[in-house]
């Protein structure tokens, strides 16, 4: 790169401390619960009881007449609201399918809003809600997205969309193959679950004719403007608020009924609304994600080569389409042949609807369950084949020389062309690193000795970066302090730390210095927020080049102030002095910008202000690539499965911070074991849902889960962004379940054994039983 | 709804009066009539522990007892561990060791381990470990988390 290191500072690559931390450990963060606003109402949620009904009558006389009620609302009250936009625009096809801020005519979860309390405390609201009778006229109910489509409404059915996505001969494929091997596998429903519930808090400012909505996270740009299509308002008179968010992973963030909610009631009530979702709520009313299943087969050459997939899924979608649409099954379907050549590829995906919590992203959002459903089927290969699980990966494997690869598919509205990377060099090195020869050969000897103990391997690749562009401003003050703005999203992964550095190693000066602004719309037009790992990727470069800018400008100036050609200046700690001679002649960065003041005369033509603002744009999303590798031992007697070792290899391209890397890829495992092991949404067959309660939704404590082993490797330096970066926020999570699948097939020595996630002890000892 | 009622808490050597119901959460107290929001909620059914803090030098999850009960007892909570500007031992290993991400369930586990370590400064790290696990992060996979409360826990007794 072109700027200097300046390596006592603690730039890029350097795992300094965070700057996000002071207030959170001190107790002085502000947390959407933080808010508040004098004379604010607090908002109740009336939901559904029933999983799918007729709405008859809704009796709201005995809670509005609970003192301290100031008013209840039902869907009549907001009968001008249209129902929540698609995040991409609109979109005809799936436009009957949206969610109204509160249900009209039909109830189609347990947890659709059908009413909403506003009162002077949170307890009275909840007091009132309770008082909220409900006709509702039961319907049958569908729970499986596998089961007959019903009747969603006028006519369309609940199988809403067929994602189809492909490349090459099918029938030719499977008409010459040496043989087919064929699995049925699922994926069980489960979802984020930040440790802090939503919450949002509306409040209009009649003053400004302002519309503000606080609490916002993940992509506070993109739901503004949805809001101004939805409350036909100018851009300018809505603006969106992020605090400090708690834990974001896809399901925070996007716009929710409840976010509609405050709005509409802080402008017709002309008090500012707070909400704030309590955890069985949660559990029934944010996002789900993840439950499909797939029928898979694959024609396999005689020697062991993949010549083609063919794939047909199922996605439970849940009672409505949120603002996602059908991402999900598009990221399904466009990465599911992993880092393999699969020459012949075919993904069909029903796009269904139940009668349960609608559905939508979570971390690693299709890759997750398509490296499950993928690593499947290639164990099974294997096994058929009688090759070792590890050789069949090998023979298929996309090679370096054949980079960058490009596929037929599309992820996200970008056509799929891997970065170049060593797919197969990464497994090497990762195997020889933690001696996985050496670990094969103990565990068969433990298993020779009665211990059902065993290692599974999986292999993905990533994509991170989601474009096309992102921008952002630089402002360097009087005193050399600087701000950087960005459309950027703070959830929890260090995003402020991670500008910083970018921006300090870029300026020349300390990374401590710098203020970062995110989650605000009224800092900046343009946003993409914090999602599909390319907060750093992409929001990072365009600070990156809005940096360079900032930079040759202030030594444009310096070259006046200091009579040095400007090619002879570098900065260094915020001083801007002659290269090779830190204590010449020199001027702060502080100093120059008072140089460039309006009415400084020193400025001269140039612009007044030392800022800039530039914007990256990117032509592919960056693909990242990595294996993970469980090692396990289960009880017999419990179908308990231990975790004894766990090992990722991962190639960043270049880490800005290893240690917040190390942090995302940890932390998405300990999410991914909790998916695999514990985690599930769970519905009877009336459509109630069993995990209601963290008695219920089991998250892993401390207990449940190993230090993990990690080989970050920066071998492969993204070709896409100038400074190199892939993203890190999901390649912990992508591989585990099917990592942690083979390894009980290994331990059990039942191959092909694990057919669906999550892996429950009850599952899993059923398995175990059936072995005898 | 019952009558609203007069209490006193004392949290973190101040004393504060609030009027509330005698049904809301200490938790509820603390935050929204003391304006102590360092304590989170996370559950609101003690399962979490997001809204731990120390009373009379126990952690409790706030959230599963009343205000009024905690009348005449000491509370400490996350505001409370520094002193002035100096960190406490936890704070400080916390952002040293990448122990947080989204900081969400923090303050909780500081207090727990606050109390832990205060009741037993030479504690093992099994039996740490057995303590830790009764709170929930969904971040950090919880490795970092126990690398800065042990490396507390060491400087603590050597201080």
């Amino acid at each position: 790169m072109a700027t200097q290191r300046n390596d006592m500072l603690g730039h890029l690559g350097d795992s300094v401390n965070r700057l996000e931390d002071p207030p959170l450990i001190s107790g002085r963060a502000r947390f959407v619960g933080d808010v508040n606003f004098p004379d604010q109402l607090h908002m109740r949620v009336v939901r559904s009881p029933i999983a799918h009904g007729l709405i008859k009558g809704i009796d709201i006389a005995a809670a509005k007449a609970l003192p301290g009620v100031v008013a209840v609302w039902t869907s009549d009250d907001i009968a001008d609201i249209p129902p929540i936009d698609f995040r991409e625009g609109s979109n005809p096809q799936l436009a009957l399918f949206r969610q109204y801020a509160l249900a009209r005519e039909r109830v189609r979860y347990v947890g659709d809003p059908v009413a909403a309390v506003f009162a002077e405390d949170a307890y009275i609201a909840e007091d009132a809600a309770e008082l909220v009778e409900l006709d509702l006229e039961p319907l049958p109910v569908l729970v499986n997205a596998d089961d007959p489509p019903q009747d969603f409404k006028d006519g369309q059915t609940t199988e809403a969309a067929v994602v189809e996505q492909g490349y090459g001969d099918i029938e030719k494929s499977f008409a010459e193959a040496y043989k087919i091997v064929e699995v049925d596998v699922k994926v069980g429903r489960h979802s984020g679950v930040p440790l802090e519930c939503r919450g949002s808090v509306g409040r209009y400012d009649a003053a400004r004719d302002v519309l503000e909505m606080h609490g916002a996270a993940k992509v506070p740009h993109r739901n503004r403007e949805t809001l101004c299509r939805m409350l036909n308002r100018p851009a300018s008179g809505v603006h969106l608020y992020e605090g400090h968010t708690g834990g974001g992973f896809g399901i925070r963030g996007e716009l929710y009924p409840e976010d509609v909610l405050v709005c509409v009631a802080a402008m017709r009530l002309d008090r500012p609304v707070k909400w704030i979702e309590d955890r069985q709520e949660h559990l029934t009313a944010a996002n789900q994600s993840r439950q499909q299943r797939h029928k898979i087969r694959a024609a396999v050459a005689e020697d062991g080569e993949v010549v083609a997939i063919d794939d047909e899924l199922w996605l439970d979608q849940g009672g409505y389409i949120r603002t996602h649409g059908t991402r999900v099954a598009n990221m399904t379907t466009g990465t599911l042949p992993g880092p393999y050549r699969i020459p012949n590829y075919r993904s069909v995906c029903h796009f269904c609807l139940t009668n349960k919590t609608p559905a939508a992203t979570y971390r690693s959002p299709g890759r997750f369950e398509s490296t499950f459903v993928r690593e499947r089927l290639m164990d099974a290969i294997a096994e058929e084949m009688g090759m070792s699980r590890l050789a069949v990966r090998r023979r298929n494997l996309i090679a370096l020389e054949e980079m960058p690869w490009g596929r037929d598919l599309d992820v996200l509205g970008d056509s799929v062309e891997h970065d170049p990377g060593d797919y197969e060099g990464l497994l090497d090195k990762t195997l020889e690193a933690y001696g996985y020869d050496a670990i094969e050969k103990e565990l068969a000897e433990r298993r020779a000795n009665g211990e059902l103990v065993g290692a599974g391997v999986s292999m993905f690749f990533e994509k991170s970066g989601l474009g096309p562009t992102d921008g952002s401003k630089i402002y360097v003050d009087v005193t050399g302090h600087v701000e950087v703005v960005t459309g950027g999203a703070s959830i929890g992964q260090g995003f402020e730390t991670a500008m910083a550095q970018i921006a300090a190693e870029t300026l020349g000066t300390d990374y401590r210095r710098i203020k970062v602004v995110h989650g605000r719309t009224d800092r900046i037009e343009y946003g993409v927020g914090a999602h599909a790992s390319r907060a750093t990727v992409l929001t990072g470069t365009a600070v990156y080049e809005t940096a360079l800018q900032v930079r040759a400008k202030a030594l444009d100036m310096a070259a006046d102030l200091l009579q040095t050609p400007a090619d002879r200046l570098t900065i260094t700690d915020g001083v801007v002095h002659p290269e090779g001679n830190p204590s010449g002649p020199s001027v702060t960065l502080g100093e120059v910008a008072e140089a460039l003041a309006p009415a400084s005369k020193a400025r001269g033509k140039r612009d007044p202000f030392l800022m800039g603002e530039a914007f990256f744009h990117i032509d592919h999303q960056t693909y990242p690539y990595g294996l993970h590798i469980a090692v396990v031992k289960v009880d017999p007697d419990t179908g308990g499965v231990d975790i004894e070792r766990y090992i990722i290899g991962y190639d960043i391209g270049r880490a800005i911070n290893p240690a917040m890397v190390d942090g995302q890829l940890v932390g998405g495992l300990a999410q991914g074991i909790g998916g695999t092991l514990f985690e599930e949404f769970a519905y009877d067959a009336d459509g109630q849902p069993l995990a209601v309660t963290f008695a219920d939704y089991l998250m892993p404590t401390l207990q449940e889960l190993p230090k993990p082993e990690i080989l970050l490797t920066e071998d492969f330096p993204s070709i896409r962004t100038p400074l190199g970066i892939k993203g890190a926020g999901e390649a912990g999570i992508t591989g585990a379940s099917a990592a942690i699948a083979s390894a009980i097939d290994a331990a059990i020595g039942v191959p092909g054994a694990v057919t669906q996630t999550p892996v429950t002890p009850q599952r899993l000892k059923k398995i175990l039983d059936a072995r005898g | 709804m019952a009558d609203k009622v007069e209490i006193s808490l004392n949290i973190n050597g101040r004393d504060y009066s609030a009027t509330v119901e005698p049904r809301k959460t200490l938790a509820d107290v603390i935050r929204d009539d003391c304006h102590q929001t360092g304590t989170h909620l996370g559950c609101e059914h003690g399962v979490c522990g997001a809204c731990t803090v120390l009373i009379d030098g126990e952690p409790v999850r706030s959230c599963l007892m009343f205000g009024i009960q905690a009348q005449g007892k000491k509370i400490r909570t996350v505001e409370g561990l520094a002193d002035g500007d100096r960190l406490h031992p936890l704070q400080q290993a916390f952002t040293d060791n990448h122990a947080l991400q989204c900081g969400y369930c923090t303050p909780g586990f500081l207090m727990l381990a606050t109390g832990v370590l205060e009741a037993n400064p030479d504690i093992g790290d099994e039996e740490l470990n057995d303590a830790l696990a009764s709170n929930l992060c969904r971040c950090t996979g919880y490795q970092n988390i126990i690398k800065a409360v042990r490396e507390a826990r060491d400087k603590m007794k050597s201080a």
